[in-house]
Parts: C-alpha cells; sequence; structure tokens
C-alpha cells in the first residue's frame, strides 16, 4: 500500500519541532507500525537523510520502549495495542498518518519520537516499592494473599509504564501509571506497612514532576495498552484521602 | 474542588425543590422566599440562617473556582506543546466541558442574582413578590432561552462533576463504578428536569399570573 | 583448510569447594572473606545491565553498603530484556508434594543440559531457588495463587514435577519489576548512581584488574570512563547475532564482547537455544520474531502436507495427506518432544520443500481435533490470550485456520567464562545472567533462566564479591592512567571509523546478511563443511562492512544507526566465534547439532569420551585463530546416560 506520512521531526530537545510529509509506496499490511518505520528509515539514510528516532526494543508489547501518538491516538488506532503490536492491515491504502511524540512537560522530546520518561522512576523511587531486603525474606506460605486480591494486584502490577496515559489525558496527568502501582502493593498483605507514606509520598513526586492533576476524563484507561482501570484512581484517592484526611499518614 | 461541588450540589438540590413550590401557587412560593429570611427567629435576626448559607455558598464557590484555575494551570503547564492532531477515544462531552461549561455556569449565576435577588435585570422586579418576577422573566424568550442553556450546562457540569467526585472520593470501584456513572446521570438528568420544569411551566402558561 | 583455532592450556580450577556436594554452598560462603561495613562505604561497583541478573545484584549490593554505579541502554532499568520472560521461574519448593526436592531440580538441570554443564553451579542454583521464590514474594510479586491464597505452580518444559512458579503470562515482567523497584529504593536512597541510555563500550582493565568501562551517553554522545573497585557485567544473551531472534532488539554481545577482547574468556559460544513455537517470518520486512508459548503443544497437532509443494490452504488438504511428523517419527512423546527435537522437526521438513505458508518456512500447529474433543470455549478458556496475539500478528484466526509456527532463536547458553565464584579470568571483572555461560551446559531448561539471573544477582554475587573486594584496597585509578585513556582513545577511534566510512549499506541490511549466514550455517544442524564456508563468507562480510557501511548524522548526538553498526560489529567478531567453537565441537549435545554425529535413526549423538568439557575461548586478534582452553567436566552425582524421546 501507498501511505503518506507526516512525522514530527525535532532535532534535540531544545530544538523546534516540526512535521514533515514523507510517502512510502511499498508498505505490506503484514508489516509492524515499526516495521513499516524501519523501511522508511532505510531509505532516509540511504538516500542521505537523517532517520526518524523512536524508541523501541522488545517489540512484544511488554517493555514499555515505544510509543507514538498516531493519528491524535496514543498507541494508535487499535485498542489495547502497543506501538510495535499494531500492524499495518489496520491502514488502508491512500492514508495519511500523522505521528507525534507523546507531548508531556514532564517527558521532554530528546529528538523526534523519542522521549525522555524518567520522571516514571522518579515516582517509583518515591515509595514505588515494599521494603523487602535480600535475604530478609519469610518463608513465602508464611502470608496467604485470597486469590481475588493476587489478582487484582496482578491487574494493576502489569503497567508497562509506557506513559499512553499521560500522553492522552488532557490534563496531562499521570494518575493512571501512579495509581496502578499504588494499586499492586497496596492489595497485598506485605505493602500494607508503607500503604499510607507511599501514596502521599509518590503523589508529592507525581506533582513535582509537572504532570497535571485527575479530572476523572478516562482517556487514559482508553488508550493504555494493559487495560489498567480507571478503579485504580479511585483506589489510589481512597488511599490518598485515608493518609491525608484521615491522619493515617503522621506528616 | 469535590467538597465545594458537593456544597453546591447540595444547594442545587435544596434549590430546586424550592423552586418546585412554585407549583403550588404564588402565595406559597412567596410565603416560601419570606420563610426563608424568618427561619429561626426570633432566635436569630432576621436573615441569619440565610446570609449563613450564602457565605457558605459564597466561599464555595470561590475555592472551588480557584481549584478550577490551579488545576487548568497545571494542565496547561504539563501540555506546553501542543497534538496536531488529536482524536478523542473515550472522554465524554461533559469530561471535556468542565472547565468552560464552568465558566458559563459563573456567568449564568451572576446574570441569575441580577435577574432574581437584586431585581435589576427583572423585568418585573417587584421586591417581595420572587414568584411574579420569576413568572415576567420566564415569560420572555429569550430569557427563558438562557436559563435553559445555562442549565444544560449546569447538567453536564454535574453529570461529570458527581461522577469525578464520587472517584476522586474514592467512592468508586470496579463494581461500583456502572452504579456511580448511572447515579450521576440520573441525579444530573432529574436536577435539571426539576429546574427547567419551572420556566417552561410559565411559558407552556401552566403557571401563570393569577 | 588448516584448523580456525589452536589450543592452550586447559583449565585447571573453577574454585568450586570440595566434599559433599550439598555443603559446598555453604563451604563457600564459610571460607568467603568480608568487608566491614565502614569500607563497604568507600567501596565502588560497577554493575552494567539491569535485567533480572544485574537489577537485583545492584540493589542488593546497594543494600549491603557499597556504592553501585549501574548502566542500562535502555531509557529505564524497568525496560531491561527480561521483561519478555512469559512462562515462569523454576523452584523447587515442593509445594505440591509431588516428589520435588532440590536434588531433582538439580539432577533435571544436569540431564536436560546434556551433561555439559558444573555439577557444583547447578547444585547451588536448585538449593538457591527456594529462596528466591521467598524473597520475591516478599517485595509484592503478585504469582499466580489457588483460591486457599498459596503459591500456585504448574508444569513446564516436560519436567515432571510441577515446580514452575508463575505470573500469567508475565512472568519476567513481574520478576523485573520487582528487582527493578528494589534497585529504585537504592537509588533513592542515593546509594545507586543510575544511568541509563548508557552504553558500555569498553572494559578498562588496570594492572591486570577491571577497574572501570567506557561508556558513551545515548543522548548527548559523550563518551566517559567510570572506575570503581570492581565491575559486573549482567548485559544478557547474544542471541541477535541471528538478526532475527526472539529477544529484544537491543539485546547484544558489546559489554561481554570488549571484555573478551580484553582478556575474559568466551565458553561454548556455539550452544544456542532454538524455541519450536514462534511465530514464523512473514517477509523481508521482518524485524523480530515473537515466541509462542510451548504450552501450545499440549493441545495443538503439528503437521505439513505429504507431499513436497503443495499450495493448498490447509482446510483443502485431506487428512491422508497430511503427516503428523512428530507423532509419527516419535510415538512416545508425539507433539511434546524436547525443544532441540522439536525444532530440527520442523527444519527438516520445511528443507523437503513441505513448510507451510509464504516461503514454506513454517509448519501447522492445528487445533482442529482440540476444539472438536474439548469444545471451542475449553480451548479459548485454555489459549485464549495466545490465539490472540497471534491474530493480531498475523491476521489470522487460529480458531479456523491452523496456526503456522516456525522455530526462532531463543537464548544463549555461551557466554563469558566465570568460576564458582562468577569470577572472569579478569581479575575484578565479575559475570552473571545469561551473559556468563556458567549452569545450563548445553541445552537450558524452560524456566530456569530467570532462576538463574536472580541466584546470582541476588545471592551469589553479593557474597562472591565481597570475598574479592576484601583483598583490596586497590590502587588509585583515575581517567589519565594509560590504560584509560587507551580505552577511551580506542573507542572514540572506532567511532570516528564508522562515521568516516560513509558506504552506501546501512547497518541493518549487514545485520540482516550476517543473520541469514548464521542461521543457515550455525543455526538448528551445523556440518564441517557449512561452518568452514560461514567463516569464510562473515570474513569477508566484515570487511564489506568496514568499507561500505553508511552510518548517518553524529557522535554527538541521539544516533540510533551508530549505536547499531557498533553492536554489529561487534556480532561480526562473536559470529566467527561461534563458528569457530561450532566446527571443533564434532560431537552433538543440547542445543549444538553436528549432523556428521547422529545416531542411526537421526537424534543427537554426544562423545562423552571426547566433548565432556567447557570450551573457553581466547582472544587473540580480530581474524586471529582464538585459543582453545578446556575445563573438564566431572559428573560424580548424576550419570551421563543418551537421551532419547521415542
Ligand atoms: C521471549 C522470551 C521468553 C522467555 N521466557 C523465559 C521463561 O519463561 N523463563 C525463563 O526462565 N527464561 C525465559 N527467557 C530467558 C530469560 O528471559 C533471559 O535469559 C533472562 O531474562 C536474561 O536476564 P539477564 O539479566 O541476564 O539479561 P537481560 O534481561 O537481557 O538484561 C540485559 C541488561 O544489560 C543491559 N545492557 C546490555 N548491553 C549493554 C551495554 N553494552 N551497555 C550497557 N548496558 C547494556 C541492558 O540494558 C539490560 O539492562 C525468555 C527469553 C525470551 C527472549
Ligand atoms: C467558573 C466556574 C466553575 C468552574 C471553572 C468549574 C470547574 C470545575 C471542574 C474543572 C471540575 C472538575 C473537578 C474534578 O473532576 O476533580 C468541577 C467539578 C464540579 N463542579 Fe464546577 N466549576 C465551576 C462552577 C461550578 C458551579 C457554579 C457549580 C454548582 C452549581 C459547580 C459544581 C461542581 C460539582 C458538583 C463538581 C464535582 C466535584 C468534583 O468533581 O470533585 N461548579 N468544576
Ligand atoms: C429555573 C431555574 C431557577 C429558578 C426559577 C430560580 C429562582 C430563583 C429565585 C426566585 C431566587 C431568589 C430567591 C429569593 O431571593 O428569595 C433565586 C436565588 C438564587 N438562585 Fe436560582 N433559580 C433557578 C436556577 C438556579 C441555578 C441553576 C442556580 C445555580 C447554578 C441558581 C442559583 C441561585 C442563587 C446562588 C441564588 C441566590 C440565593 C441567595 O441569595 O441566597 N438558581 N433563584
Ligand atoms: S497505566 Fe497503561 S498507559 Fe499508563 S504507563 Fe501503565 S501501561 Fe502505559
Ligand atoms: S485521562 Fe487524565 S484526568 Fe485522570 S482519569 Fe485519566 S488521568
Ligand atoms: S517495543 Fe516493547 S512495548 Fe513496544
Amino acid at each position: 500500500m501507498k501511505l503518506t506520512l507526516r512525522i514530527w521531526r525535532q532535532k534535540g530537545r531544545d530544538g523546534k519541532g516540526r512535521m514533515v510529509t514523507y510517502t512510502l509506496d511499498d508498505v505490506s499490511p503484514d508489516m509492524s507500525f515499526l516495521e513499516m518505520l524501519d523501511v522508511l528509515n532505510e531509505r532516509l539514510i540511504l538516500s542521505g537523510e537523517e532517520p526518524v528516532a523512536f524508541d523501541h526494543d522488545c517489540r512484544e508489547g511488554i517493555c514499555g520502549m515505544c510509543g507514538m501518538v498516531i493519528n491524535g491516538v496514543a498507541h494508535g488506532p487499535e485498542r489495547a495495542t502497543t506501538t510495535c503490536q499494531l500492524h499495518m492491515r489496520h491502514f488502508s491504502d491512500g492514508d495519511t498518518i500523522d505521528i507525534e511524540p507523546w507531548r508531556s512537560a514532564a517527558f521532554p522530546v530528546i529528538k523526534d519520537l523519542v522521549v525522555d520518561r524518567s520522571a516514571f522512576d522518579s515516582i517509583i523511587q518515591a515509595g514505588g516499592f515494599i521494603t523487602a531486603p535480600t535475604g530478609a525474606a519469610p518463608e513465602a506460605h508464611a502470608t496467604p494473599v485470597p486469590k481475588p486480591d493476587a489478582d487484582a494486584a496482578f491487574e494493576a502490577a502489569t503497567c508497562i509504564g509506557c506513559g499512553a496515559c499521560v500522553a492522552a489525558c488532557p490534563n496531562g496527568s499521570g494518575m493512571l501509571f501512579t495509581a496502578a502501582k499504588i494499586t499492586h502493593l497496596g492489595l497485598l498483605p506485605q505493602g500494607q506497612p508503607e500503604r499510607y507514606s507511599r501514596v502521599v509520598d509518590m503523589i508529592d513526586a507525581h506533582d513535582e514532576a509537572g504532570f497535571g492533576g485527575c479530572t476523572n476524563i478516562g482517556e487514559c484507561t482508553a488508550v493504555c495498552p494493559k487495560g489498567i482501570p480507571l478503579e485504580t484512581i479511585s483506589h489510589l484517592n481512597r488511599d490518598y484521602l485515608s493518609a491525608t484526611a484521615g491522619g493515617k499518614h503522621p506528616e | 474542588m469535590a467538597v465545594t461541588g458537593g456544597v453546591m450540589f447540595v444547594f442545587l438540590v435544596a434549590h430546586m425543590v424550592g423552586n418546585l413550590k412554585i407549583f403550588a401557587g404564588p402565595e406559597a412560593f412567596n410565603h416560601y422566599s419570606e420563610w426563608l429570611r424568618t427561619v429561626g427567629s426570633p432566635a436569630v435576626p432576621y436573615r441569619t440562617v440565610l446570609t449563613l448559607l450564602e457565605v457558605v455558598l459564597l466561599l464555595s464557590v470561590v475555592l472551588h473556582i480557584t481549584a478550577a484555575v490551579q488545576l487548568a494551570r497545571r494542565a496547561r503547564a504539563a501540555r506546553p506543546v501542543k497534538y496536531r492532531s488529536r482524536k478523542r477515544v473515550q472522554q465524554s462531552y461533559a469530561s471535556r466541558t468542565m472547565r468552560w461549561g464552568g465558566v458559563i455556569i459563573a456567568l449564568f449565576v451572576i446574570y441569575h442574582l441580577l435577574d432574581l435577588t437584586f431585581l435589576v435585570a427583572n423585568p418585573a422586579g417587584v421586591p417581595g413578590d420572587p414568584y411574579g418576577n420569576a413568572v415576567a422573566g420566564f415569560s420572555t424568550w429569550y430569557v427563558t432561552l438562557a436559563y435553559t442553556v445555562a442549565l444544560i450546562a449546569v447538567g453536564f457540569h454535574l453529570r461529570h462533576g458527581l461522577w469525578s467526585a464520587l472517584q476522586t472520593l474514592g467512592r468508586s470501584d470496579d463494581r461500583r463504578e456502572r452504579a456511580v456513572n448511572v447515579t450521576a446521570s440520573v441525579a444530573a438528568v432529574l436536577l435539571i428536569a426539576g429546574f427547567l420544569s419551572v420556566p417552561f411551566a410559565v411559558i407552556t402558561g401552566l403557571v401563570g399570573l393569577r | 583448510m588448516t584448523e580456525p583455532y589452536t589450543e592452550g592450556v586447559p583449565i585447571a580450577d573453577t574454585k568450586a569447594p570440595e566434599g559433599p556436594i550439598e555443603k559446598r554452598w555453604e563451604t563457600r560462603r564459610f571460607t568467603a572473606k568480608l568487608v566491614n561495613p565502614a569500607n563497604k562505604r568507600k567501596l565502588t561497583v560497577i554493575v552494567v545491565g539491569t535485567g533480572l541478573a544485574g537489577g537485583s545484584a545492584a540493589a542488593t549490593l546497594a543494600e549491603l553498603g557499597y556504592n553501585v554505579k549501574s548502566y542500562c541502554y535502555q531509557d529505564s532499568p524497568r525496560r531491561a530484556h527480561s521483561i519478555a520472560a512469559q512462562g515462569g521461574i523454576n523452584a523447587a519448593k515442593n509445594y505440591r508434594g509431588d516428589g520435588d526436592s532440590v536434588h531433582r531440580l538439580f539432577y533435571d538441570t544436569v540431564k536436560g543440559g546434556d551433561f555439559r554443564s558444573r555439577e557444583s553451579n547447578v547444585r547451588r542454583l536448585a538449593e538457591i531457588s527456594v529462596e528466591i521464590i521467598d524473597q520475591c514474594v516478599a517485595q509484592g510479586v503478585p504469582f499466580a495463587r489457588e483460591y486457599g491464597g498459596l503459591l500456585d505452580t504448574r508444569s513446564f518444559g516436560g519436567a515432571q514435577v510441577s515446580r514452575t512458579f508463575y505470573a500469567r503470562g508475565q512472568t519476567g515482567q513481574q520478576l523485573l519489576l520487582g528487582a527493578y523497584q528494589a534497585l529504585e529504593r537504592q537509588i533513592a536512597a542515593g546509594k545507586v548512581e543510575m544511568n541509563a541510555r548508557h552504553e558500555m563500550l569498553d572494559l578498562i582493565v588496570v594492572d591486570g584488574r577491571a577497574r572501570g568501562i567506557v561508556v558513551r551517553d545515548m543522548v548527548t554522545g559523550e563518551i566517559s570512563t567510570e572506575f570503581a573497585d570492581a565491575v559486573v557485567l549482567a548485559s544478557g544473551g547474544y542471541g541477535n547475532v541471528f538478526f532475527l531472534s526472539t529477544n529484544a532488539k537491543g539485546c547484544n554481545v558489546t559489554a561481554t564482547w570488549r571484555a573478551h577482547r580484553r582478556g575474559a574468556l568466551f565458553a561454548n559460544p556455539c550452544y544456542t537455544q532454538i524455541h519450536p513455537t514462534c511465530i514464523p517470518v512473514s517477509g523481508d520486512h521482518q524485524s523480530k520474531l515473537t515466541l509462542m508459548s510451548e504450552s501450545l503443544r499440549n493441545d495443538g497437532r503439528v503437521w505439513v502436507p505429504v507431499a513436497a509443494g503443495d499450495s493448498r490452504a490447509p482446510g483443502d488438504i485431506p487428512e491422508a495427506e497430511r503427516d503428523y511428523y512428530l507423532e509419527r517419527i516419535y510415538p512416545a512423546f508425539g507433539n511434546l518432544v524436547p525443544r532441540d527435537i522439536a525444532s530440527r522437526a520442523a527444519k527438516n521438513v520445511c528443507d523437503e520443500g513441505r513448510g507451510a505458508g509464504p516461503g514454506g518456512l513454517g509448519v501447522y500447529l492445528d487445533f482442529a481435533d482440540a476444539i472438536a474433543r474439548l469444545g471451542r470455549d475449553a480451548v479459548e478458556a485454555k489459549y485464549g490470550n495466545l490465539f490472540e496475539m497471534y491474530e493480531r500478528i498475523t491476521g489470522e484466526n487460529p480458531y479456523e485456520v491452523p496456526m503456522r509456527i516456525y522455530p526462532a532463536v531463543h537464548y544463549t547458553m555461551g557466554g563469558l567464562w566465570v568460576d564458582y565464584d562468577l569470577r572472569s579470568t579478569i581479575p575484578g571483572l565479575f559475570v552473571i545472567g545469561e551473559a556468563n555461560f556458567s549452569d545450563h551446559g548445553a541445552n537450558r531448561l524452560g524456566a530456569s533462566a530467570l532462576m538463574q539471573g536472580l541466584a546470582d544477582g541476588y545471592f551469589v554475587l553479593p557474597a562472591t564479591v565481597g570475598d574479592y573486594l576484601a583483598d583490596g584496597p586497590f590502587p588509585a585509578v583515575s581517567a589519565t592512567d594509560p590504560e584509560a585513556v587507551e580505552a577511551r582513545d580506542g573507542v572514540e577511534s572506532r567511532i570516528t571509523r564508522l562515521l568516516a566510512v560513509d558506504g552506501d549499506r546501512t547497518p541493518d541490511s549487514f545485520h540482516r546478511e550476517l543473520g541469514r549466514i548464521m542461521w543457515e550455517y550455525c543455526g538448528m544442524e551445523r556440518t564441517d563443511e557449512g561452518l568452514r564456508k560461514a567463516i569464510a563468507l562473515i570474513r569477508d562480510l566484515r570487511a564489506e562492512f568496514w568499507t561500505r557501511i553508511k552510518v548517518p548524522g553524529t557522535d554527538e548526538e541521539l544516533n540510533q544507526q551508530l549505536e547499531k553498526a557498533g553492536r554489529i560489529a561487534d556480532f561480526f567478531e562473536l559470529a566467527e566465534l561461534m563458528c569457530v567453537d561450532a566446527l571443533h565441537r564434532t560431537e552433538s549435545c543440547g542445543g549444538h547439532f553436528r549432523a556428521e554425529s547422529q545416531t542411526a535413526d537421526g537424534e543427537a549423538l554426544r562423545d562423552d569420551e571426547h566433548f565432556a568439557y567447557a570450551a573457553a575461548w581466547e582472544f587473540t586478534g580480530t581474524g586471529e585463530p582464538p585459543v582453545l582452553h578446556r575445563e573438564d567436566l566431572t559428573f560424580e552425582y548424576v550419570h551421563p546416560t543418551q537421551r532419547s524421546y521415542k
């Protein structure tokens, strides 16, 4: 098929970007979206132009490295699908496709479609863990976990940290990512001792990193490749209120 | 946000119920207006309770708007470069229009106060006769239109606002999410229907100057 | 042609303690010297890699009090390739009471490795497996549980006991996030300096000790030298030498290869694991292969048309004209034969021209019988998510059309040679996880790589690094030391050279071509003739690479083509060594099948008399014959037997 691509090109962090138009006329419907970009890049290299920089690694939908806004939707038109798992058969011959990076102050563009998502790491640093030094762990069966809790914790824990939620949120909020971790750890008995300090610290880190506030718009869940449910945000709010208004957080 | 929005919601419910008294006729409605001012007396001076309520309400409005402005500014700062192309996937019309909807409501409230409280913008403007004033206003098509538009805005604002407040207060979960959604919609529709019944009753002549 | 290698002295000592095998690790831990807490604060360890091995090691070393500098090429440590592991992690917990034990896991692993691994190491691995589960549960890893709230397990990779712990199909992800979170905690505590988007490009050896690395900041292009008291490589496997593999796109051999060039021996490079159930290549654009869980073989039947060149749609091929070849050749195990056997059988039928799908490189995995027998709902309940994934990638509905599968490179058992303490032959250089060669012999059992990575990182390395550092303090080193300057200059001039060629071929085009050579001649089946041919082809292609490569852009920015080109340059050198290793090992064992060494009915034939050793190679120069050092393997507890699955 023949496609027209309009891709955001930006030299570096401080560069001014713009949309640049390319055409490709030998795209196979079996290609993945990233393979289509590979083809474009091979062509650009040989014609002496700069190839388009984009992040990717596993190309299996699990590492969370890839991600771009395709025709205005984070990760593109297929629900619950990362950019690397999106295939060209979902587009038609003659389509024009707009490709942009995640746009968020907390995720500055490094080059073209590559953004810096270290703000997510800083949220995890603030408390997204259970303090369990190596070697001091009790026998695994010492604390049973009810299956529904374990399953729900797993569900929330499948977040791949891709940042699509932030890219899609009209407020530029990273609440779904933050909530997924809080829900995962908060549902497990192992996560209880740090539950309330965790939520306060992580939200502080979230706000400090420059993400917007959440007004429950729900765009995040809709684009999340792992379908992290909106109720995780509710869970986060509940814990946050208990911690602050409920006085469960010492500070 | 949720707390101040909640206060305003409660006020609206009470206000709507109060307004329905208009169907009971001019005496009942005017009496109710009078009662608002005299409630508690002689234990407390004239208008104490109402003034207190007004203060709480005003405070809520101010805090609510402050919070909304803060959120909007943070959101703007969080996305300094806009998308060239943008498509909605899930967000509802109601959720997207919270900010502009809020502004419309605020403008409406100012107009509404000028109209029925301070009576400056009211075609009749007879102090002590809210019934007459209301009927006079709603007999004019553009007043009714303004109220209708504003009320629909309020409806959308509440539709998302209520849902959001329940989310924010952590009252939603997987099982309840649907229920909360339905509740928010039903509450918003009922409230707006209640409010709208008054001007439409006037327009259709169901309630008129008797 | 003369032999493309020479022989050196055998490796005499692997530092494993003597005595009964179940006491060896305890003995080693007891004899290991300790570093006192006040001194730990003054010591720094570099850890390259943040996968299960590197992430767990960095977090644990920091907890112990060392200063850690951590590196990964992704934008966050959470994205290391370990995240993609699906199936599960083995541990000898015996929660099922089904007869599992540390000894049985040890036994299965040695046997599964086709008697080419060390008994002492494997025994230790089996012991530690138990602690790993405890550690991960304490960190909040959401393993699958049963209704009673206890941990669930499943059987995996043909084991007769149910010892694989899992978190749906995302076990690697959940384990890695556990290690990542522990790491982030230490970053917040200031004990780990995290350098994401930094690539290690060389090792700095001063006075015979590994003392630092040369890294490139992948965003700014800045090259710097980083120093420490010890260096740990946890940079993963090198399956991407084949271009197409199930590995993440960025997986590379650079870190370990650079260490090899600096003197660390590279062991058993030819042992590669080929996974039988991957989604086949759909065209020339293909950039990587996706693994489908092996569990599909429990209910799917594998077949190809009887006649070569039969291009009818699968549904139009009558039962009588189908060849269920695994069931035919291996009546006892049928579709459930081990990975290497299933893979080779698929290659054979495709070589006969009977393959299915585009290019004839695929075999059918048919669920029609299972759907008829169990009902569609039951099949969906079991494999629904896998079917969905398949459909997403291929656009075909496996409920109606049989799946097509083909083998793909999946894991590399070879790696830098290490002793019992995980020390390479360069003092101060430790190697853990898939990057080393230590525990799996010639073939790795399913669900054992995660176990090994975490055993190395959480438990073994922290104990043995201390023993090494207790010999310190070592003399101070700095960026102006001649060794550091030389390493840094080398890296810079290589980059300059790559940019200067300005030829007419892209990095990927070379990588693809190299991959094709490797797959053809050093893939599932190897021959003397093919390997010699491959060596010649690789040398030519390498020469062409250095005259025709085109790397756009500059070295002072994010330059993904430059990164690729550098990695491919190292793959060329490794590829040659893999072929040499495969050529010299004229037996078949595990992941290495030499056509010349098979039984009358086509099974792998091991040669314990001549090849019961690990082959550790010494680098002598690009294109120069490497030197073979043998490490003899002895089997006191598990006695070598020939495998049979008929
Ligand atoms: C699809 C798939 C499924 C699998 N499923 C299973 C399973 O079910 N069970 C099982 O036990 N095993 C499984 N495996 C194998 C297992 O996942 C790997 O062997 C294991 O995760 C390797 O871990 P590691 O820590 O050694 O390396 P990796 O996880 O590969 O980490 C390598 C790290 O090194 C860094 N790095 C590499 N090179 C450089 C450099 N030059 N400079 C700086 N940093 C560098 C990377 O950034 C990364 O952080 C699977 C493998 C694949 C491909
Ligand atoms: C300038 C005027 C206003 C603006 C900009 C505004 C804006 C907003 C915004 C952005 C929210 C969403 C907050 C969230 O989801 O967390 C909200 C919620 C709400 N608003 Fe308003 N609003 C305004 C006026 C009003 C008025 C006059 C009322 C009542 C009559 C009202 C009632 C509510 C309610 C009940 C909520 C739900 C509370 C919540 O979501 O937490 N608002 N408003
Ligand atoms: C058809 C709909 C409505 C009618 C008929 C109506 C009628 C009135 C009347 C008659 C009064 C004056 C009461 C008095 O002074 O005794 C009043 C006051 C007021 N109304 Fe409404 N109203 C309507 C809708 C609304 C809406 C939608 C809002 C808010 C969003 C609102 C907010 C107020 C406020 C804030 C006051 C002032 C209360 C006070 O002074 O204490 N009204 N309304
Ligand atoms: S919550 Fe979903 S969209 Fe957001 S980072 Fe996690 S996986 Fe990506
Ligand atoms: S879209 Fe944004 S506003 Fe909240 S619910 Fe999702 S983070
Ligand atoms: S590349 Fe890993 S999720 Fe897309």
